[in-house]
């Protein structure tokens, strides 16, 4: 028996269209079931003790977040502020300076830095970094080994799409600026850079993402210590750090509030997105209209 | 400031990109560098074909790691490449420019975004206990699709979209219904393109630990079955790393890791490339 | 023409594929198959075992349990025994769950973990006090460790060592033997200080002190090695033999926690683990239970 064609096209369209929504689903699954998993520590604990505690006890039932949400902050701050000048002096210099020669050289290995795994990045943190940071003071996890550490590892990104983004302004206003006698440098720090604006803040966004999200690199060079850290040497915790460090040994409240965490966490980084993105864009804006 | 001259902001400028971007780039080569150098002189065919040691010892191969590694992304890719393929047929091919459209895409772009730990923590919630899994290759692989699926579709529909109209319009006006059409021109047209997000995905389920360090269990046995634990390659380095101090056996997994994301980079640009050459062509 | 013959291979490739991936499954489904199917074969006269055994939780049991499946797998050729870390919280609950088919546990378990499960002693095992191997302290009180621990001692030079900051490195809440230690040395009114370094597993910690001249931690006593300093305690340091001759008093039970009484397969395995042979293994690096 031979099924008809336009059955089969029904049946196919509705097959796909339930692929599709696979992503919507997980999404709603994921929400559902975290926050299911942690609602009982917020009820419990109270969502704003659960916040700005500043003690982490489960064994006392203490359940205060907030030395790891500083965590999370200043490693990320970190690390973006390291990162955002050298990714764009990179992506600057691979897309206007650096010559073809030397360009097709730097550009593949840019590439293949970014499909870098995360651990790689944290075995040299252990091995080279916190040994390092020890000299300095402190036990060498720290939460400046996890900054050096989360910078190399966002780099990659930030300078991959910003590069891509400043290689596609219209060569014509390049021209334009160079032909109105601009130097080379007014021509990138006024016409090149606030056109690719859009491209820039999205690899920041994009690497920021990667820094608050990352976790093991984080649990092998930051120390995991639940105090509020006070100094860049201190260890310290980061919500991702508390999750995987603890989800193997906890049972019961103590479980939960791990999801607990976990829901703080996507907050967290929707939030940051989101700021990040709004303060970026008016920031450049301004300087725009400045210059105009 | 504003009284020096153009001419010397220029010159330190210029002088700025190119020591902050050159030192950069060279500093994170020279990272690289050092693994390899670390990692090469410890690895042999012995050290790939022999089992670890079990987790504590660190001594032993990789054997078991590989093996749990390709088991892995076997099952993985084979329930992420169909559902992925699909969405991105519908997106590309079907998705009127709806509310409900713009509520999948939405839903894929937050999906892209949640760290990776997350989607762990769902994975042990449900795979792991729920459904009773346990800690294994099955419920790491599940985790792993969730994960993927938002690149896997966006590559792909990439890709489809790429294959030119008139592919399309030939075949409709040859009387083929609009599913004949996408399964037999514009698919097979886009299998390059299809592969390469295949490569892609590949390769961040390589590197993936957070997600997989919570579900599979970190077991360095030979895995039997779906069911069984195991670790893969980046998870092998971490546990070499944080539980034992083979440092060297840690650097020569890193120097593996390393030598297979550059030839799956390697690949997917070549694929990309002859892809990019091929529809330019037709 | 030379489309369709592109078009047909393509066909081909992805007729390849999907016999490949249909392969996988059923590769797959037959492994899931047999890991199910712990079956014991009874004949006249010899015994003949065969199946997957899982067990999870401490790794402080980890690296015994390991040397234990090893050794009944040699035994039992047919008999995978899967050893996983985790945590002996996790360990208890798994096995209450039945996730797991046994769970491992390096400390009593709390009466509220208690229904519903078997519980069987398989070892002994001090925790010891460990330091970086070129530390010069050597021994120290026990109301000196409970203040390093709790943090009212930070520097090495308050006890006899060089002017360097102590590094404090702890393990995680739900350890096994985070609670041991906590219970045998800190006592109930002494918290670990917030500022130690914590790692998630026994392995993890004897790396870090290893890496750290200034550092000090507890370690479970089948984990020391010559990486590491024994510091002593009271003049008694935490080796195998104070342990054994009792003159060390920090000394925790290793268990394994089965849902319900065990039977079958894993009551094989753990009467092996009791057995002369078990126990010999068990010897090695912990006290034996006989």
């Amino acid at each position: 028996m031979k099924i008809p064609h336009h059955l089969t096209d029904k049946f196919a369209k509705y097959t796909v269209l339930v692929c599709a929504a696979s992503s919507v689903i997980i999404l709603a699954a994921i929400t559902v079931f975290i926050v299911l998993q942690g609602m009982p520590t917020f009820q419990k604990v109270g969502v704003f003790d659960f916040l700005f505690g500043t003690e982490w006890r489960p064994t006392y039932d203490k359940y205060g977040i907030l030395a790891m949400i500083v965590g999370s902050t200043a490693v990320t701050i970190g690390a973006l502020a390291q990162a955002i000048p050298l990714g764009i002096a990179c992506a600057i210099l691979l897309a206007e300076v650096a010559p073809n020669r030397i360009r097709s050289f730097l550009r593949p290995a840019v590439e293949l830095l970014v499909g870098i795994p995360s651990v790689i990045y944290g075995l040299i943190g252990m091995v080279l970094i916190v040994p390092a940071v020890r000299h300095i003071g402190g036990s060498g996890f720290s939460i400046l080994a996890a900054c050096l550490v989360l910078t190399a590892m966002v780099l990659p990104t930030i300078i991959s799409i910003s590069e891509d983004s400043i290689r596609a302004v219209p060569h014509a206003y390049k021209e334009g600026a160079l032909a109105l006698g601009a130097t080379r440098w007014q021509t990138i720090s006024r016409v090149l850079l606030p056109s690719a604006r859009s491209g820039i803040i999205a690899s920041i966004v994009l690497g920021m993402g990667r820094a608050v999200g990352e976790t093991m690199a984080m649990i092998m060079v930051i120390g995991n210590a639940i105090a509020f850290p006070k100094s860049p040497l201190d260890p310290a915790r980061t919500l991702t750090g508390n999750i995987a460090v603890e989800i193997n040994y906890a049972t019961g409240t103590h479980e939960s509030a791990l999801f607990a965490t976990g829901i703080v966490l996507l907050i967290f980084i929707i939030v940051l997105n989101t700021i990040t993105t709004v303060v970026l864009r008016r920031g450049i804006q301004k300087h725009a209209e400045h210059l105009t | 400031m504003r009284n020096i001259s153009p001419k010397t902001v220029q010159k330190i400028a210029m002088t700025a990109v190119w020591a902050g971007g050159f030192i950069t780039v060279a500093i994170l080569l020279l990272i690289i560098i050092y693994v390899l150098f670390q990692g090469l002189p410890s690895i042999s065919l012995d050290f790939l074909l022999t089992a670890p040691q079990g987790g504590l010892s660190g001594e032993g191969g990789i054997s078991t790691v590989i093996v749990s590694t390709v088991y892995l992304i076997g099952v993985t890719l084979l329930i992420l490449v169909p559902v992925g393929i699909g969405a991105a047929v519908y997106l590309a091919e079907y998705a009127p420019s709806n509310r409900f459209t713009g509520f999948i895409r939405y839903g894929i772009e937050v999906l892209a975004g949640v760290p990776s730990i997350i989607f762990g923590l769902f994975g042990f919630v449900l795979f792991v206990t729920a459904l009773h899994l346990k800690f294994s290759i099955l419920s790491g692989a599940l985790t792993l699709v969730c994960l993927l699926l938002p690149t896997m579709i966006r590559t792909t529909e990439e890709a489809i979209k790429a294959v030119p109209r008139s592919y399309r319009e030939g075949a409709l006006a040859l009387g083929c219904t609009r599913w004949q059409t996408i399964a037999k021109v514009v698919i097979p047209a886009a299998i390059p393109g299809i592969i390469t997000s295949i490569i892609l995905c590949t390769g961040r389920a390589i590197g993936e630990t957070a997600c997989l360090y919570v579900t599979m269990g970190g077991s360095a046995a030979m895995p039997t079955s779906l069911l069984s634990g195991g670790r893969t390659l980046s998870l092998h380095v971490f546990y070499l790393a944080m539980e034992t101090r083979a440092m060297d056996k840690a650097m020569a997994t890193a120097t593996v890791l390393i030598i297979v994301i550059v030839v799956v980079n390697a690949f997917t640009n070549w694929l990309a490339h002859w892809f990019y050459v091929r529809m330019n062509r037709g | 023409m030379k489309k369709l013959n592109t078009n047909l291979k393509k066909k081909s490739f992805v007729a390849t594929l999907l016999v490949l991936s249909i392969a996988l499954v059923t590769l797959a489904g037959c492994g899931g198959e047999s890991a199910t199917t712990a079956t014991k074969t009874t004949t006249s006269t010899t015994y003949t075992l065969a199946g997957t055994i899982t067990e999870s939780g401490s790794t402080t049991v980890q690296p015994l349990a390991e040397r234990l499946g090893a050794a009944f797998t040699a035994l039992y050729p047919k008999v995978t025994v899967i050893i996983q870390g985790g945590g002996s919280s996790v360990g208890i609950k798994s096995a209450t769950d039945g996730t797991v088919d046994i769970g491992a546990a390096s400390r009593d378990l709390k009466d509220s973990e208690k229904p519903g499960l078997g519980e069987t002693v398989i070892a002994r095992d001090g925790i010891a006090i460990i330091a970086h191997s070129s530390q010069t302290v050597s021994n120290l009180t026990k109301q000196q460790i409970i203040d390093i621990f709790s943090g009212k001692i930070t520097n090495w030079k308050e006890l006899g060592g060089a002017d360097k900051k102590i590094t404090v490195v702890s393990r995680e809440e739900g350890s096994g033997t985070r609670s041991a230690f906590e219970e045998l040395v800190m006592g109930s009114d002494n918290k670990i200080v917030d500022t130690a370094i914590l790692q998630s597993s026994n392995g993890a910690v004897r790396t870090t002190i290893a890496g750290d001249p200034n550092a000090i931690a507890y370690l479970s006593c089948g984990y020391v090695d010559n990486a590491v300093k024994v510091v002593s305690i009271d003049g008694v340091a935490g080796t195998e033999a104070n342990v054994k001759n009792g003159t060390y008093k920090i000394v925790r039970p290793l268990l394994f926690v089965t849902k319900g009484q065990p039977t079958g397969l894993v009551k094989e395995f753990i009467d092996f683990c009791l057995s002369d042979a078990g126990q010999k293994i068990v010897s090695e690096d912990y006290i034996s239970v006989k």
